[in-house]
């Protein structure tokens, strides 16, 4: 499938800002199911001041605002061919070792809640099974719903609130994985969903690592793993380590997002 | 006769005669008077409290307080038993920075079955940021401070390898400093390597490193906590004597893929940054988020060939007192060649029958935190109480992998000056070393530490210890 993306990210300040940085993985690579045609990353009000790729493989584009900005605008534009693969992404490569992927990060700290979780999952036949009824548990434990009372919520604190989104269901996810011995990772990405052609936010899932497959993503909110109408941009141990966009700046003006997101299939 | 010393001391060594390093200064000692020599002791104080004015210029109103007591009684080490010292230093150097670059790159060490992996994913100090970074010219340890005591004529061990930001070495300087002022007739008499030439080699072997972003002359910079930090002196002298700036996290900036300074003509690129701030404050962007002290950024310029850092970060891995126990291994796997220095034989109190072993001996041993410094947090089992064991024992036993034991080791003494003359007290060693893709250079001697109650083996200035010049004589 050939899906053309465009995203853009703008941000308000009610002040001028007189310095700021954002670090945006926000660069998809092609890989192995997934052709990236061309991808271009434009900023208004600022400047990538570098790129480097991480430990994860992300490229990240460090991003400084000109001096005294009050608006910065991020878009990326890109055309992506994808193959539908069942969301197998494959064996692990570089120099990251496999036992990071099981350490628990602040945000994926298992709890008490979790554990509770973790008694009602059933293993199945083999790897995959047992993975798809933790996916299936986690999102009749707690449904989606974009009522959710603040962002970057640990695992814990998202089983306590009884609902999440897609980036609490993969921390959800991911806690349990590593918990039951699977190493795991978060995937931040796009999600062309087949009704419309604005989509809300840009989407994020999990992938966890099997012995005989390699990595295999699990898209919780969606009960699927990731087909051909998926884009695979950033992954990390969380959903700090893979963030589109995360930033720091000088001075108290406040800022207001909004995003806009088109997905389609050409 | 009498009972034989328990403890080798190096002017005297096990008898009441000196030892070849010590008979000229013990020569002169003999043709001193001892009340003269209090004077010059009181003389020297002063001069160290001059030093501790300016410290206080600074906004310290406490700074005459850290004062680090003084001792006027050099350590005389031989050149012949400095080269065997310097050689193994060396060589465990070299097997630090091949260790560094393994572990953050194939792991080759631990795939060889030499190193369990557990003892890299279990530990903070190991930064996932690093994983794939070479530094410049490949050197993650630019300065190491390898803490040595001495046991015998020839057996010298390592405590520790300090290979994130070893500090210290401002008193170095000064002490050479000072016993130069009060005592130029020795130096006349003695022929002594001198030391004063590490700022120059520091800033040398700084300047070897600097980024292939760098064009032209390399600019070099301290990066300091700031004022309120205990080191604050030694970071503004360093930086004076390297004709660097001085610098806080608040002064830089990422300017044009750089990390760049502000001065009066505009922002100025920075190609080597001796960064004296912790890796955890380092970068708000990617590490610790509520730092105030570090560079928004400065990892992701780091990343990208921008700017080198100096320790590089993530270097703690190696100086971690758990890691201290595959030494010997870590040195002959990347050398080929076994370690020329000894280990103190160290029971990881994780492995549940050496913790057995700990907890029947507790009286005998000294007992570390695997993260700590400083003396802090320590058990030396034979001058601790009953109480203070049995409080220890319960500490230890909630977490055990928080902790290591080694045998008490009878480290050697040096006499100190007191009211009744010479008197034997307790040292270890702080040699400095400098790495650059040009070679290692270890300045001759070090900074001494002298524990100066009676009896006492613990030589940290936080724990009431004082400092010694060092003497390396020349050939």
């Amino acid at each position: 499938m050939r899906l053309t993306v465009s995203h853009r990210t703008h941000y308000a300040y009610d002040a001028p800002v007189p310095y700021g940085l954002q670090q945006i993985r926000l660069r998809p690579k092609s890989r192995p199911g997934q052709l990236v045609e061309d991808w271009n990353i434009d900023v208004a009000g600022g400047q990538v001041e570098v790129s480097f790729e991480d430990e994860h493989a992300n490229t990240v584009d460090l991003v400084s605002f000109a001096p005294g900005q009050t608006e910065i605008e991020i878009t990326c534009r890109g055309t992506v061919e994808v193959e539908d693969k069942a969301g197998v992404v494959g064996h692990q490569g570089g120099y990251v070792p496999m036992w990071l992927f099981q350490r628990s990060t602040a945000l994926t700290k298992a709890g008490p809640l979790m554990q509770a979780l973790l008694d009602k999952v059933t293993r199945g036949a083999d790897d995959l099974d047992t993975l798809h009824a933790l996916s299936a548990q986690i999102l009749d434990h707690v449904p989606y719903s974009t009522d959710q009372a603040a962002a970057d919520l640990t695992a814990e604190d998202v089983l306590k609130a009884g609902h999440g989104v897609c980036q609490d269901h993969a921390h959800v996810f991911i806690t349990a994985a590593r918990a039951m011995g699977y190493p795991a990772r978060y995937v931040s990405g796009y999600l062309m969903m087949d009704d419309r052609v604005d989509q809300n936010a840009s989407h994020a899932w999990a992938e966890a690592h099997v012995p005989t497959l390699g990595w295999v993503g699990f898209d919780i909110s969606n009960g699927i793993s990731p087909d051909a109408r998926y884009v695979r941009v950033a992954t990390g141990l969380d959903y700090r380590g893979a963030a589109p966009i995360s930033g720091m700046r000088y001075g108290n003006a406040a800022e207001d997002m909004t995003v806009s997101l088109q997905v389609q299939q050409q | 006769m009498a009972k034989k010393p328990d403890y080798f001391d190096e002017m005297y060594g096990r008898g009441s005669t000196p030892r070849a390093p010590f008979e000229d200064y013990a020569k002169w000692f003999d043709g001193e008077n001892n009340a003269r020599l209090l004077e010059k002791s009181a003389e020297a104080e002063a001069l160290f409290r001059l030093i501790g004015v300016t410290f206080n210029v600074y906004g310290d109103p406490d700074a005459a307080e850290r004062l680090i007591p003084f001792d006027l009684v050099p350590r005389i080490i031989a050149a012949r038993e400095w080269a065997k010292v310097s050689k193994g230093i060396e060589q465990r150097v070299r097997a630090l920075n091949a260790f560094l670059h393994d572990i953050y790159h194939r792991q080759e060490i631990v795939r060889a079955g030499r190193l369990p992996a557990e003892m890299l994913a279990r530990n903070d100090a190991f930064l996932p940021e690093m994983i794939g970074v070479t530094p410049p010219g490949d050197i993650y340890t630019h300065i190491v401070g390898t803490d040595l005591v001495r046991t015998d004529d020839n057996e010298f061990y390592v405590l520790e390898d300090n290979a994130r930001t070893p500090s210290g070495v401002s008193y170095m300087l000064e002490n050479r400093e000072t016993m130069l002022h009060m005592f130029p007739e020795l130096f006349s008499k003695i022929k002594v390597q001198p030391v004063s030439q590490y700022p120059q080699s520091l800033r040398r072997s700084l300047m070897a490193c600097a980024p292939n972003a760098c064009s032209g002359r390399p600019t070099l910079a301290v990066l300091t906590p700031g004022i309120h930090n205990s080191a604050y002196y030694e970071h503004a002298f360093l930086a004076d004597q390297m004709s660097a700036e001085l610098v806080e996290g608040h002064d830089l900036r990422v300017v044009d893929g750089r990390v760049a300074m502000r001065t009066t003509r505009g922002y100025k690129p920075i190609d080597v940054l001796y960064r004296r701030v912790d890796d955890d404050f380092l970068d708000p962007l990617t590490f610790n988020p509520d730092s105030m002290l570090g560079v928004p950024g400065i990892m992701d310029v780091y990343r990208a060939g921008g700017i080198t850092i100096a320790n590089a970060p993530g270097t703690g891995i190696a100086d971690d007192k758990a890691i201290y126990s595959y030494m010997p291994d870590i040195v002959e796997f990347y050398t080929g060649e076994k370690a020329i220095l000894n280990n103190v034989p160290t029971h990881r109190c994780s492995d549940p029958e050496a913790l057995k072993y700990v907890l029947d001996n507790l009286a005998d041993l000294v007992v570390k935190e695997v993260h700590g410094s400083g003396g802090y947090g320590m058990l030396v089992g034979p001058a601790a109480s009953k109480k203070e064991i049995a409080a220890f024992r319960i500490k230890l036993e909630a977490n055990p992998g928080n902790y290591i034991a080694q045998p008490t080791l009878a480290l050697s003494t040096v006499p100190i000056l007191t009211d009744a003359g010479l008197a034997p007290r307790h040292v270890d060693l702080r040699p400095f070393v400098l790495v650059s893709p040009q070679g290692i250079e270890i300045t001759p001697g070090g900074l001494t530490r002298v524990a100066l109650s009676e009896g006492s083996l613990v030589v940290n200035s936080s724990q009431g210890g004082g400092t010694k010049d060092t003497w390396v004589l020349e050939e």
